[in-house]
């Protein structure tokens, strides 16, 4: 299992942030960076002494909004980048829809960095096909980051993103400049659109057949909704790809993060301590078990 | 200037045809070309020509409450316009060229005419196409289950 950066010393213990820039992607989904909160000694003692915001792509937070509550959300950040959290929510629920009011200035609590990484080091010399289904682009961007900054480590990469219409695309300036990456096979699809859209439509699935790679040497990033994801992956496995090559990231009921609550159990793995990032493999038989 | 046969035996469509039946199916077609925003065919034409697309891109549209929605978009290696096979072989969406876009087209009733006559050639023709209709209805319920919508936080 790939394990990222060690969480705090007491991990039930949030640490204050504070934000510091606030940015939507679209109507119901926005971006919002944090820094650490002027620390005294005591609390440093008190909190460990972390002060650390290291992180391995994948990996997520517990973001506390005092009086609200806490929600896991991906971290979406680059993970070379020293000084700042990055975090996109969609409004769904109560308390992410307190979120979406945040302004610069305000406090978060933050537990974490919790869980396992995209394999983005056991991949090195392999063909690399990230599939990034809606909000899944997300948990997604950081390894995207990662792998884009140490391109020559790799062989060839595939990055297909597929959302519902074009107004619900995030990170238009990294699209923007995915677009014109030499050594980057980026396409987006959208289910539908109108006739001013002139890019793709259709399934994001359609992609991978077209795609050219070497199935026994190829590592596959799926992350979206799980019906996207299982769909991607058998048609990846169609292709000749192996189940342990096909990494899947998934999103559970997480309250802890650290394996005691169990309100993220799936079968005999607790997705914020063995996930969310799953060999898909491991996870297959699982997943098709209704209501599980 | 290449033959239509040679051009088509590069398609993946046909890849593993009988060289008799890829030119009986050649002297139904020829070579097309479409300019941006050009339409290939309309909704309720004659469904008497189907495309395999050889560069460029199409989109199909229907038309919505909102105006033309495209619901599909086929690029190198696609095939568009199922319609010459079933009754009453009329196209069912508009078919438009995003880009400068070439094509091999094929007459619809010439082929179903040698496939009338030729039931070896219908059946490796239906082999071709009913792979390509159950992906497209796969796709199309992919779609209506509208995956992307909400839920992930």
């Amino acid at each position: 299992m790939h394990t990222g950066a060690e969480a705090p010393t007491d991990p039930m213990i949030p640490r204050l942030f504070a934000v510091r820039a606030r940015r939507d992607e679209t109507e119901d989904t926005f971006t919002f960076d944090l820094e650490p909160r002027d620390l005294g000694p005591r609390d440093l003692e008190l909190l460990g002494g972390a002060r650390s915001m290291a992180f391995a792509p994948g990996q997520f937070n517990m973001l506390y909004l005092f009086g609200l509550g806490e929600v896991p959300i991906s971290i979406s950040g680059d993970p070379a980048e020293a000084g700042r959290l990055v975090h996109t929510v969609r409004s769904v629920g109560s308390v992410t829809r307190g979120f979406s009011g945040l302004q610069p200035g305000q406090t978060v609590g933050v537990r974490g960095p919790f869980g396992t990484a995209w394999p983005t080091r056991e991949a090195e010399g392999r063909d690399i096909l990230i599939l990034a289904g809606g909000l899944g682009l997300a948990p997604l961007r950081p390894a995207i980051l990662r792998i884009l900054a140490e391109r020559r480590r790799y062989r060839r990469v595939y990055l297909f993103y597929g959302t519902r219409n074009p107004q619900m695309l995030l990170f238009r300036d990294d699209l923007e400049r995915w677009r014109n990456t030499p050594d980057l096979a980026f396409e987006i699809t959208v289910d539908h659109a109108d006739i001013t859209w002139h890019g793709r439509v259709g399934v994001i699935t359609k992609l991978i057949a077209a795609a050219d790679f070497d199935p026994d040497r190829s590592t596959a990033f799926l992350c979206g909704p799980e019906i996207m994801m299982h769909f991607s992956a058998e048609a990846l496995k169609a292709r000749g790809m192996h189940g342990a090559d096909i990494h899947v990231s998934l999103e559970r009921n997480m309250k802890c993060a650290i394996g005691h609550c169990g309100h993220c159990q799936l079968g005999p793995a607790f997705v914020c301590r063995d996930g969310p990032v799953f060999p898909h493999d491991r996870v297959a038989g699982l997943l098709a078990v209704p209501g599980l | 200037m290449r033959t239509l046969e040679s051009v088509m035996i590069e398609h993946r469509f046909f890849h593993g045809l009988e060289d008799e039946l890829t030119r009986a199916i050649a002297g139904c077609g020829k070579q097309v070309r479409f300019e941006t925003g050009q339409y290939l065919y309309r909704q309720g034409d004659p469904a008497d020509t189907f495309y395999i697309i050889r560069r460029g891109s199409v989109g199909l549209e229907m038309r919505g409450p909102q105006g033309n929605m495209m619901f599909n978009t086929e690029h190198p290696g696609g095939v568009l316009n199922a319609a010459w096979i079933v009754p009453p072989y009329r196209c069912s969406t508009d078919a438009r060229a995003l880009e400068t876009t070439v094509a091999v087209a094929l007459n619809g009733k010439c082929l179903r005419d040698k496939c009338e006559a030729d039931h070896h050639l219908g059946y490796e023709l239906m082999k071709r196409f009913v792979p390509v209709l159950v992906d497209r209805l796969t796709h199309a319920r992919f779609q209506t289950l509208d995956v992307y919508g909400a839920g992930m936080a």
